[in-house]
C-alpha cells in the first residue's frame, strides 16, 4: 500500500507538535512492510536548520525529492519538499515569531534564494492563502507523477493539496485533524480557515482525529458523519540513551515548569495565578514559564503585579535540547491548556521522569492514568496539585515510577497500526 | 443441626471537604458537612430505617426464631446522633427484642489491626463501651474492619477475651474446605472463626438485581433451596453490607420482599434455624483450625488488603498517620481525639486505590474523588494541618517543646490578665458607686479603660 502524505513540517524543521507527530507516524508506518510513504512538505522559510536539509536548487525546480532512510527499518520514505515561504502553523504565536524574525533575516533570505519569489513584507495572511494554493498546484503535479493507493493530509494547510491530489488521481483521501480552528482561536473562528477545514473534512473518505475531544468537535462543529471519523492517539518517540544524562540543578529548590507557546490556547495566565498561590504558602520553589508567544508580555506584567518575579522566571523560546534540559531540572510539569487536541509535551516530560499536571481539556488526558488532571480554570486545584507533588514525596515517586512506564508503552507502531486500519477502510470504501 | 447466620455491616465515614493547602494552619475544620449529612439522610431513608423496621417486624412475627447481628462502627453511630437520631432509636428497638447481637469492631473502622497493636486494643475497647452504652450489650464476637483477619490478629482478639471472630471464607485460604462449618484460630484454638459464605452473600449483595445472571430472578424459595440441598453443611454465614437493602439493591428490585419471605421459606419443612454469631460459636463443634498467615479481607477478587494498602500513596499516608500514635496517646483534647479517630477510617485509603482497572466499578461507587491522587493530596493536606495542631499538644522536638511551653505561658498570662481586668472593672464600679453621689463625670472618663 503506497501512501501519498501531505504535511507542513518535518524534523528537524519543526516548531510544534505537528512535525513531531508526522515524523513519529511515518516512522511507525515504516515498520509495516506493506506500507510505504511519500511525504510532501513545503520548504520551511527562514528556518535556521535549512542547511541541514541539503536542499538543492529549490528555486529552480518547484519540487525536489529526497529519500530518508530510517535506521533498522526496511521501508524507505520518499520525502518531497515544495518550495514555499510557509510556516507550519497559523496562530498568534507563530505570527508573532514570524514578524519579529522576518525583519531581521530578510536580507539573508534574499541572498540564499536569488529569485525571492515570495514576498514576505508583513502581509502574512494574504500570502499564506497564496501559499496554500501553490501547494495544492504542486500536489497535483506530484499526484500525476507518482503511483499510490491512498492520500493522507495533515491539518488544514494541507487539506487543499489532499483534495487536489484526490481530484487528479481519484484515490481515497484521509485527512488527519491535529487541531481545529476552534482550538487555535479559542472560539472566534476565522471563517476562511473554517471553510477550508470543512471542505477538507467533507471531501475526505476517512478522518483521523488525535483525541475524542477533537472527534467531537469535528462531528458537532463541522457537522461530519461520525462513521467516518476515527480517533488515533499520538505516541512518543523513545528517548535515546545520551539524552538521559541527568543535569544538575543549580539551586536546591523545587522547579515547576510551564512549557509551550504563551498563547491563550495554552492557558498561561492560570499557571501564573496558581504559582502565586503556592508561593504564598512556601518559599523553596521556583516557577518557570518556558516558551514565547503573544501573551508573554502580559504574563511578565502580571507576575510583576503579583510581586513574584524573584521566584517566577521566563526563559523565552526553547529549542531542541534545551527542552529536555528544562525537563531534567523540573520537579513538576503543568499544562493548563484551554483547548488542546492532543498535547505531546506532557508525554515528553513523563519520559524525563517529571510528574505532570494536565487539564481535562486536553486530548492526552483521555489516555494518561498517571497524571493529575484538573480543569484549566480551577487554579485552586492546580495550586493544590503542585503543592501536593512538591510536598508529598510518595506522590512524586509514584508518578516517576509508573508515569515513565506508562509513556514508554505509547508506541508509534501501535498508532500506525490504527492509521493503517483507517487506510484499509478508505480504500475499501472506494 | 443447621443454622443461618446473618450479620450486617453498618459504617459511614466522615468525608473530608476539599481541603486545599492554603487551609493548612489557617482552618482546622476538615469535614464536608453537606455531603456527610445528605448521604447519611439518604441512606437512612432508603436503607437503615425501612430495613430496621422490616427486621423488627420479622423478629416479632417469628417470635424470636429469626435472629440477626449488626456491626456498627463508632463513626456511623456518631453520625446517627448528629444527623439521624431516629436511626439510633430503631437500632435500640432491635436491641430490646433480645434477638439481635451487636458485634465488636474498631471504633474508627480503621486499619489499625495491621499497624499498631496497642492502639488496636484501645479502639476495640472504645467501641465496646459505646455499644454497651447504646444497646446494653457487651460484645462477645469481634469483627474487624472489612473482615480483615490473620492468625496473629485472631490471637490478639482471643487474648482480649472474645469467643469468636468473623472473616471472609476466602477460597485461597480454605482451599477444598467449606466455609459452612465452624473453625478455630491456628494459634489460640479457643477462638472460634466464622467464615463468610461469599457465594450466598454476594448473590444478594451484587447479583440480586443483575438480569444477566442465570439465576435471575432470585426468590426466597430458590435461595433456601440451595441451602437445604447442602445436606452435610452446618452453618451458612451470610455477611452483608447493610446498605444492600435499599441502597446497593434498590427497593424496586424486590430485595425487601425477598428478605420478608426468607424466614417462612426457611421454616417450611425444615429444621434450619437462625443463629447469631455468639450462638454459632457456642452451639457448633469446630471442625478444624484455619491457618491464615497473611491478612485477608472480604474485598475485591484478591480478598487481600490491596484495596487499602500496597500502593505508594496508601502506604505513605498510613505510615504518616500511625507515626503520630505515640504522641496522640498524650493528648486529651476532645476535638483532637475526634479528628484523630476520623483520620483513621479505612475509607480514606480506599479512595487512594490505583487498582481502578479491575475492580474499578465497585471502587468508583464509593469514591467522592476524581482520582486517587486527589484523594491523597486532600488527605495529606488535612494530615499536615492536624500535625501542626498536634505540635501544640504534644511537641515533637525541643524547639517545638519550647514554643509549646512559651505558648502555654502566654495563655496562662492572658488568662491572668483577663482575671485582673475583671477585678479592676469590678473594683472600679464599686468605687464609682461610692463616688456616684458626688461625681458622675469621673465614671464616664474611666469607663473606656474597660476594654483594654
Amino acid at each position: 500500500m503506497k501512501v501519498l502524505m501531505f504535511g507542513w513540517e518535518f524534523p528537524p524543521h519543526i516548531s510544534g507538535g505537528l512535525g513531531t507527530a508526522c515524523y513519529g507516524l511515518t516512522k511507525g508506518l515504516a515498520e509495516f512492510e506493506d506500507v510505504s510513504v511519500i511525504f510532501v512538505v513545503p520548504k520551511a522559510y527562514g528556518d535556521e536548520d535549512q542547511s541541514s536539509m541539503k536542499l538543492v536548487g529549490a528555486n529552480e525546480v518547484p519540487v525536489t525529492r529526497k529519500q530518508i532512510q530510517f535506521s533498522n527499518l526496511q521501508a524507505k520514505i520518499d520525502f518531497y519538499e515544495v518550495e514555499s515561504g510557509m510556516i507550519p502553523y497559523v496562530d498568534p504565536e507563530e505570527f508573532w515569531k514570524l514578524t519579529t524574525k522576518v525583519v531581521s533575516e530578510k536580507t539573508k533570505f534574499v541572498e540564499t534564494n536569488s529569485e525571492g519569489k515570495i514576498n514576505f513584507s508583513g502581509k502574512y495572511d494574504q500570502n499564506l492563502y497564496q501559499e496554500i494554493y501553490n501547494y495544492s498546484i504542486v500536489a497535483e503535479v506530484i499526484a500525476r507523477d507518482n503511483e499510490f493507493d491512498v492520500i493522507h493530509a495533515h491539518d488544514w494547510l494541507a487539506y487543499p493539496a489532499g483534495i487536489a491530489a484526490k481530484r487528479i488521481s481519484g484515490k481515497p483521501l484521509v485527512i488527519h485533524v491535529h487541531a481545529t480552528d476552534f482550538d487555535r482561536s479559542g472560539g472566534s473562528v476565522n471563517p476562511t480557515v473554517y471553510a477550508m477545514e470543512k471542505e477538507g473534512m467533507d471531501a475526505a473518505d476517512q478522518i483521523i482525529t488525535v483525541s475524542n475531544m477533537t472527534r467531537n468537535i469535528v462531528i458537532e462543529k463541522y457537522n461530519i458523519n461520525p462513521d467516518k471519523v476515527t480517533t488515533v492517539y499520538n505516541a512518543v518517540e523513545p528517548l535515546s540513551q545520551e539524552e538521559k544524562i541527568k543535569l544538575k540543578k543549580g539551586v536546591d529548590e523545587k522547579i515547576v515548569t510551564f512549557l509551550g507557546r504563551i498563547t491563550m490556547q495554552k492557558g498561561p495566565e492560570y499557571f501564573v495565578e496558581a504559582a502565586n498561590m503556592v508561593l504564598k504558602k512556601m518559599n523553596n520553589v521556583r516557577f518557570v514559564m518556558a516558551g514565547s508567544g503573544d501573551m508573554m508580555n502580559a504574563m511578565v506584567k502580571r507576575a510583576a503585579e503579583l510581586k513574584i518575579t524573584d521566584r517566577f522566571h521566563f526563559t523565552g523560546f526553547l529549542k531542541g535540547d534545551d527542552v529536555f534540559d528544562m525537563f531534567r531540572m523540573s520537579d513538576v510539569f503543568v499544562m493548563p491548556s484551554v483547548s488542546e487536541p492532543f498535547g505531546i509535551v506532557p508525554l515528553e516530560a513523563m519520559q524525563s521522569n517529571v510528574p505532570v499536571i494536565i487539564s481535562y481539556q486536553s486530548g492526552v488526558s483521555e489516555i494518561l492514568k498517571y497524571a493529575i488532571k484538573i480543569d484549566y480554570w480551577d487554579t485552586y486545584a492546580m495550586a493544590d496539585a503542585i503543592y501536593g507533588l512538591i510536598n508529598y514525596p510518595a506522590l512524586h515517586n509514584m508518578f516517576k515510577e509508573h508515569g515513565k512506564a506508562e509513556v514508554d508503552n505509547l508506541l508509534w507502531k501501535n498508532s500506525a497500526k490504527n492509521v493503517r486500519d483507517v487506510y484499509l477502510a478508505a480504500i475499501g470504501n472506494d | 443441626m443447621k443454622s443461618i447466620c446473618f450479620y450486617f455491616q453498618v459504617h459511614q465515614p466522615f468525608r473530608y471537604r476539599r481541603y486545599r493547602f492554603f487551609d493548612i494552619g489557617n482552618d482546622h475544620y476538615y469535614y464536608d458537612d453537606y455531603a456527610n449529612e445528605s448521604i447519611l439522610r439518604k441512606v437512612a431513608d432508603r436503607c437503615y430505617l425501612p430495613a430496621n423496621q422490616m427486621m423488627l417486624e420479622l423478629i416479632k412475627k417469628h417470635k424470636g426464631k429469626f435472629k440477626i447481628a449488626y456491626s456498627i462502627s463508632g463513626l456511623a453511630l456518631e453520625q446517627f446522633e448528629l444527623y439521624a437520631p431516629e436511626v439510633l432509636d430503631s437500632f435500640k428497638a432491635l436491641a430490646d427484642t433480645g434477638h439481635v447481637e451487636f458485634l465488636s469492631e474498631t471504633y474508627s473502622h480503621s486499619l489499625v489491626s495491621v499497624k499498631n497493636n496497642d492502639l488496636f486494643r484501645q479502639q476495640i475497647l472504645e467501641h465496646d463501651r459505646l455499644i454497651e452504652k447504646y444497646f446494653g450489650q457487651k460484645p462477645a464476637v469481634f469483627r474487624n474492619t472489612e473482615l480483615i483477619y490473620s492468625d496473629e490478629i485472631g490471637e490478639l482478639i482471643a487474648d482480649m477475651g472474645y469467643k469468636a471472630m468473623i472473616t471472609e471464607g476466602a477460597r485461597h485460604i480454605l482451599g477444598w474446605k467449606s466455609p459452612n462449618f465452624l473453625y478455630v484460630n491456628a494459634i489460640n484454638p479457643r477462638l472460634k472463626v466464622l467464615m463468610r459464605n461469599f457465594k450466598l452473600s454476594d448473590d444478594l449483595a451484587f447479583r440480586f438485581s443483575n438480569q444477566g445472571w442465570n439465576e435471575y430472578p432470585l426468590t426466597a424459595e430458590k435461595y433456601v433451596g440451595w441451602i437445604k440441598s447442602m445436606e452435610k453443611d452446618e452453618i451458612f454465614n451470610i455477611f452483608l453490607d447493610y446498605e444492600t437493602f435499599g441502597e446497593h439493591q434498590a427497593a424496586e428490585t424486590g430485595i425487601f420482599s425477598f428478605m420478608e419471605q426468607l424466614p417462612d421459606a426457611v421454616f417450611k419443612n425444615s429444621k434450619i434455624t437462625f443463629a447469631t454469631p455468639s450462638e454459632i460459636a457456642a452451639k457448633f463443634q469446630p471442625v478444624s483450625i484455619v491457618s491464615v498467615p497473611t491478612p485477608i479481607s472480604w474485598a475485591d477478587e484478591e480478598r487481600d488488603l490491596s484495596a487499602w494498602m500496597g500502593n505508594e500513596l496508601q502506604d505513605e499516608a498510613l505510615n504518616k498517620i500511625y507515626e503520630l500514635a505515640d504522641r496522640m496517646s498524650k493528648v486529651t483534647d476532645p476535638a483532637m481525639i475526634k479528628d484523630w479517630n476520623y483520620l483513621q477510617a479505612s475509607d480514606h485509603f480506599y479512595y487512594m486505590c490505583t487498582k481502578f482497572f479491575s475492580d474499578g466499578e465497585v471502587h468508583k461507587y464509593f469514591n467522592p474523588y476524581e482520582s486517587p491522587y486527589e484523594a491523597f493530596i486532600n488527605y495529606m493536606n488535612v494530615l499536615s494541618d492536624f500535625k501542626l495542631r498536634l505540635n501544640t499538644f504534644a511537641p515533637e522536638s525541643k524547639s517545638q517543646l519550647e514554643i509549646a511551653g512559651l505558648n502555654k505561658i502566654l495563655e496562662e498570662k492572658e488568662a491572668k490578665l483577663k482575671k485582673y481586668e475583671l477585678e479592676i472593672i469590678s473594683l472600679q464600679t464599686k468605687q464609682n458607686v461610692q463616688r456616684s453621689v458626688s461625681s458622675v463625670k469621673t465614671v464616664k472618663e474611666k469607663s473606656p479603660g474597660k476594654k483594654k
